[in-house]
């Protein structure tokens, strides 16, 4: 991993656009007479999970649908990679809060979707997402219906069907809010060493300020409507001491501390 | 059903009928009920008959020619209306209209434009069936998971395989309802041409039996034409069943 880092580094026409893999530039975003967000920029830097944290109805999950592609703007635009997002592209998967599984297909065919819809082979696109069932734990399920699995094996599918395409940017709109605590537990540790070691940018909308703060390299911090950034956090020292230790570092509980009172006047 | 803790088998209600059937027309209350012995006798004598077997076959062309043309109509159509706000607002009071509309007083002016012959039959049937099949297919549309649209379009999903792959899948119990609806209301619009455009397949039958007083063949058919509606009705509830499991968790 390490290896394939340096190399993308050193490739010079890579090193304009390696600092951020999406940027967003002065989002204006109107639903009629409400306006959602308003004059939002916001840098995701390659290579790192960044969190949308703010209070519910701020407009999170209308930001990672612009950059999704699913919604336009009102004004504004959105780069990936340099490029100007007009609608959905193969460098973006999303992962959805409610799963966003076909009921009526198999696990095998749920992985396999996205690749289905990229026109790969039946063959092929069977045996990738049969590897990223086992990579993320449901080996032995590829014949089960979602209606046959729990809420957090649910997750792991939208999850493999997210990580199957292989796109540069994972967006994940609350994609453990639906599940038990020690499942979320659990995911939040896997999404640290997914970070780790795959080379691809985290966009992680979330609710839960530990959870933010737990698995991220940055945290924005979003007002209520009309949504800014009032807030960019960027925790430095526990990263590298290991999943287990994060919960105690002194750093990692003042910046949980920081943010409630810095987000507790909205919610009184 | 149980009866004195015995377990019946489906239908058995069917069996306390018939015996009424049986005893008022062994009474001779009226000509127009004869026992159902001598309807089931005349069902075996004339079911190997060419009238008969002419009859079968022209009407089983008429009718699944219009079926076909009143499923493929309506899905398509149903599930642009409910994907379509546009559409929607532009055919949903057609729709209406035509599901409650008297569509025998309609076949005079489909003999006016279509003639006399099969053609008009088909037209007959399909009109029959395909307003429920567009409605159903709408509302299975209307109720389905945004997320899974916008899972689809975040994955590049072509209209077509929008279309396909999330919209008709997800509509399809409601889809498989309204065709069976529509295939029981074909039934009577098959009958309804073939009496009233040309006589011909069952409606020649109906017709030549009960101006002549033979009520008990005039039954036989109408079993007979009981039974293919209710075969394949059941079909379609047994499709309809299979698909139930995602029905509830879309
Ligand atoms: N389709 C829509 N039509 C009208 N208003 C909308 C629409 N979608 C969202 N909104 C409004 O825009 C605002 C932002 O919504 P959004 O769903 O982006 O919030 P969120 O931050 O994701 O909230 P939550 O944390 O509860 O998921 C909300 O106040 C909502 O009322
Ligand atoms: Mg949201």
């Amino acid at each position: 991993m390490a290896m394939s880092q340096i190399k993308e580094d050193s490739n010079q026409t890579e090193v304009v656009k390696s600092e951020s893999a999406v940027s967003v530039k002065n989002i204006t975003k109107n639903y009629g007479d409400i306006e959602a967000l308003r004059d939002m920029s916001l840098e995701f830097p390659r290579g790192q999970l960044t969190s949308l944290l703010g209070p519910s109805g701020c407009g999170k999950t209308t930001l990672l649908k612009i950059i999704a592609g699913l919604l336009e703007p009102s004004s504004g635009y959105v780069e990936v990679n340099g490029k100007s997002v007009t609608g959905p592209g193969p460098d973006r998967a999303f992962v959805f809060q409610d799963f966003a599984l076909l009921p009526w297909a198999t696990v095998l065919n749920n992985v396999a979707f996205g690749l289905e819809m990229r026109g790969v082979a039946k063959s092929e696109r069977e045996s990738i997402a049969e590897k990223y069932i086992g990579d993320v734990g449901l080996a032995g399920f590829e014949n089960s219906y979602p209606h046959e699995l729990s809420g957090g094996m649910r997750q792991r599918v939208g999850l493999a069907r997210a990580l199957s395409v292989d796109s540069d940017v994972l967006l994940m709109d609350e994609p453990f809010s639906a599940v038990d605590e020690q499942t979320r537990r659990k995911f939040q540790e896997d999404l640290l060493s997914l970070v780790q070691n795959e080379n691809k940018t985290f966009l992680f909308v979330t609710h839960s300020i530990e959870e933010a703060v737990y698995v991220s390299d940055q945290i924005a911090i979003l007002l209520p409507r009309p949504s800014r950034v009032s807030e960019i956090i960027r925790p430095s020292s526990f990263r590298g001491k290991g999943v287990d230790n994060i919960r105690r570092d002194p750093e990692y509980l003042d910046i949980v501390d920081d943010i409630w009172s810095s987000l507790r006047t909205y919610v009184e | 059903m149980y009866l004195f803790g015995y377990r019946l088998p489906g239908m058995s209600s069917l069996i306390l009928w018939g015996l009424l059937w049986e005893i008022v027309g062994r009474a001779k209350l009226t000509f127009f009920v004869p026992p159902l012995s001598e309807v089931i006798e005349t069902l075996f004598s004339i079911i190997g008959t060419p009238a008969f077997q002419k009859a079968l076959l022209e009407t089983a062309y008429a009718f699944s020619f219009g079926v076909f043309f009143a499923v493929v109509i309506g899905i398509v159509v149903g599930i642009l209306m409910g994907k379509n706000r546009l559409l929607d607002e532009l055919l949903l009071p057609w729709v209406n209209v035509f599901l409650s509309a008297p569509l025998t007083a309609l076949v005079p002016v489909l003999m006016v434009l279509f003639g006399f012959g099969m053609q008009s039959i088909i037209i007959t049937t399909a009109l029959f069936a395909v307003w429920i099949i567009i409605l159903n297919s709408r509302a299975g549309v209307k109720q389905i998971n945004r997320s899974l649209v916008d899972m689809a379009n975040s994955f590049g999903a072509s209209p077509m395989d929008a279309f396909f792959k999330i919209y008709f899948w997800a509509a399809l119990p409601e889809i498989l309802g309204g065709v069976r609806i529509g295939i029981i209301r074909a039934v009577k619009g098959v009958i309804i041409g073939q009496l009233l455009i040309s006589i011909v397949g069952f409606g020649a039958l109906f017709e030549l039996y009960s101006a002549n007083f033979l009520m008990a063949h005039f039954w036989a058919v109408l079993i007979v034409l009981f039974a293919l509606a209710f075969t394949i009705s059941e079909f379609l509830a047994y499709l309809e069943r299979r698909v139930s499991y995602y029905a509830a968790k879309r």
